[in-house]
């Protein structure tokens, strides 16, 4: 089973986001930058596959070589060899694109990929990923079985979960569950060390025409101090709830 | 030209979210001049979407549609799109919607705007506003292509009343070949998901145990809310994953919620902030919740719940 898994650098949760050069461009200044938690359960169970399976685990990413060191995390965790894809994407569509060229030269059989990036929040690359090269595609996979051709997995829906059946070629798009939190590996020295010798190669971007653009940022106007109310006057609260928020 | 709004139902009934894109297609279609054409598919009564701004409704009722395929529903938005040349396409932020778009937007060549939170600014260059960085700041987005693929995200533009008259017709879908088969759906049947909920009760680790539980149930009942839970509390195994509701977790974005015995971590707020009013209780002023709260009590779960249980059943009742 040859997989691939698509990995996105994102600043780190605690991140103060701000923007520069007025407002056009996240400023990534002091920024810690990390792999995209979603695509780090994929990564694990990418690795469980090849432990277990024998499966081949290349990463992938689409970006500037600022988002090499989060590639070699990702080797030092475990993954064979590395792919990035020398541009920087202006929209998602563009790193579908690019995405399709590499699975489409590379033969995978399953594409791994976090269900969205923690940075944009676009929630669109593994299905347009999908429907670009025809695979298969499950969307918001919760947890993934593969024996033999036969895949079996379960996908978050409203109020619960479905089980459902597919076949190879495959997208999964992951999320918590496909493994959990616990099952998440820090790198050790061995694998940091033996990372470095692994290949990673820079490929020519395809290039292509974004669809969407941003023109500008902006952040959420300060909001208002809270309100608090003692805990003996919760009848102060259902009032607020009621006559001011209107939520009650 | 036209404007096609895809309506999601479950089990023959609307959701909430199709209320919202019909009132949001509407808005469009004025703006540029043009016609709302709503599809349905399964749903049992159509004709209430006239009263959101419906004109045009294209019905599809096909037994082999009764359990959500994304290839396949995405075919029929795509031959819909088609048939009505629409320019836009207004997508909602439900799960079974954030499965359908990036396929439907790659089918009609469109460029898609997830997690939009307003009107077009501008419909040439065609612009929206979107959400980014987990709640943390919003971009405004061109969607430069012919054809544009919009996600609204949920509880964003409201539901709006406006009781239009309109047309029905009944359209006969290509039934595709399926590659991702349903074996089995497994649905918690009897209480308020936290995808539809308009009021979610979250508790954390203040609540000391799962067999504390109670009171947050009662609450959640007496409000005709949803029960959710920080992260912590999932990974201790007091509460089942579906509660988890932060970064990782499942995303709220309800008119009220209201988080008992929760810090508030980054990652926490990242998944909640959408929500429109949050009220905190937590027995640590210094809580990071009360930074990113409207409503906020200092006090102990287990004295203020109770009370606040006992007042809204009377409050309730009047």
């Amino acid at each position: 089973m040859k997989i691939l898994v698509c990995i996105s650098h994102v600043p780190d949760t605690t991140s103060k986001i701000n923007f520069i050069e007025n407002n056009t461009k996240f400023d990534t200044n002091g920024v810690q930058f990390v792999i995209n938690p979603y695509d780090e359960f994929c990564l694990t169970r990418a690795m469980w596959f090849k432990e277990k399976q024998g499966a081949s685990v290349t990463v992938v990413n689409v970006g500037g070589v600022e988002t090499e060191p989060t590639l070699r995390k990702t080797l030092a965790i475990g993954a064979d060899n590395a792919i990035r894809v020398n541009i920087t994407p202006t929209d998602g569509l563009q790193v579908a694109k690019e995405l399709a060229e590499v699975v489409r030269k590379g033969g995978y059989d399953l594409v791994l990929a976090g269900k969205e990036s923690a940075d944009y929040n676009g929630q669109m690359v593994p299905g347009m990923l999908a429907t670009l090269i025809d695979f298969n595609f499950i969307n918001g996979c919760v947890g993934l079985d593969i024996e033999g051709t036969a895949i079996s997995a379960s996908r978050e829906i409203d109020g619960g979960n479905e089980i459902v059946s597919s076949s190879f070629p495959m997208v999964i798009a992951g999320q918590k569950g496909i493994v959990e939190e616990k099952d998440l590996r820090i790198p050790n020295m061995r694998g940091i060390m033996m990372a470095r010798k692994k290949p990673l190669e820079v490929v020519e971007a395809i290039t292509t025409d974004a669809a969407t653009n941003v023109q500008s940022f902006e952040k959420p106007a300060p909001r208002e101090s809270v309100k608090l109310v003692a805990a003996d006057n919760v009848d102060e609260l259902i009032n607020l709830l009621h006559t001011e928020a209107k939520v009650i | 030209m036209s404007v096609l709004v895809f309506a999601d139902s479950s089990e023959g009934k609307f959701k909430k979210t199709a209320f919202e894109v019909v009132s949001y297609g509407k808005k469009v279609a004025e703006q540029l001049g043009t016609t709302i054409v709503v599809l349905t598919i399964n749903a049992t009564d159509s004709s209430e979407l006239h009263a959101y701004g419906a004109e045009k409704i294209i019905t599809v009722s096909n037994e082999s549609l009764g359990t959500f395929n994304a290839k396949q529903y995405a075919s029929i938005v795509t031959e819909v799109a088609k048939q009505h040349t629409a320019t836009v396409v207004v997508l909602d932020s439900s799960i079974d919607g954030l499965y359908l778009a990036p396929i439907v937007a790659v089918n009609l060549e469109a460029g898609y705007a997830s997690n939009t939170v307003s009107l077009p600014s501008s419909t040439s260059p065609f612009t929206v506003k979107r959400k980014a960085f987990s709640n943390k700041a919003f971009s405004d987005t061109v969607i430069a292509t012919e054809t544009k693929v919009i996600g609204l995200a949920k509880n964003s533009f409201g539901i709006h009343e406006n009781t239009t008259t309109g047309s029905s017709e009944v359209f006969e879908p290509t039934i595709i070949e399926l590659g991702v088969l349903s074996e089995k759906v497994e649905r918690v049947t009897g209480t308020v998901t936290i995808a539809d909920a308009d009021v979610v009760v979250s508790a954390g680790r203040g609540l000391k145990g799962p067999e504390n539980w109670g009171m947050i149930e009662e609450l959640a009942s007496v409000l005709g809310a949803a029960t959710a839970c920080s992260k912590p509390v999932s990974d201790l195994g007091w509460r089942p994953h579906s509660e988890h509701v932060g970064q990782t977790g499942k995303p709220v974005a309800s008119n009220l919620y209201i988080a008992i015995g929760i810090s508030g971590a980054i990652q926490h707020l990242a998944g909640v902030n959408a929500s429109k009013v949050k009220v905190v209780v937590n027995t640590d002023p210094e809580a990071p919740f009360f930074k990113a709260a409207d409503y906020g009590i200092v006090g102990d779960a287990f004295e203020v719940v109770p009370k606040l249980i006992e007042k809204l059943k009377a409050f309730k009742q009047v």
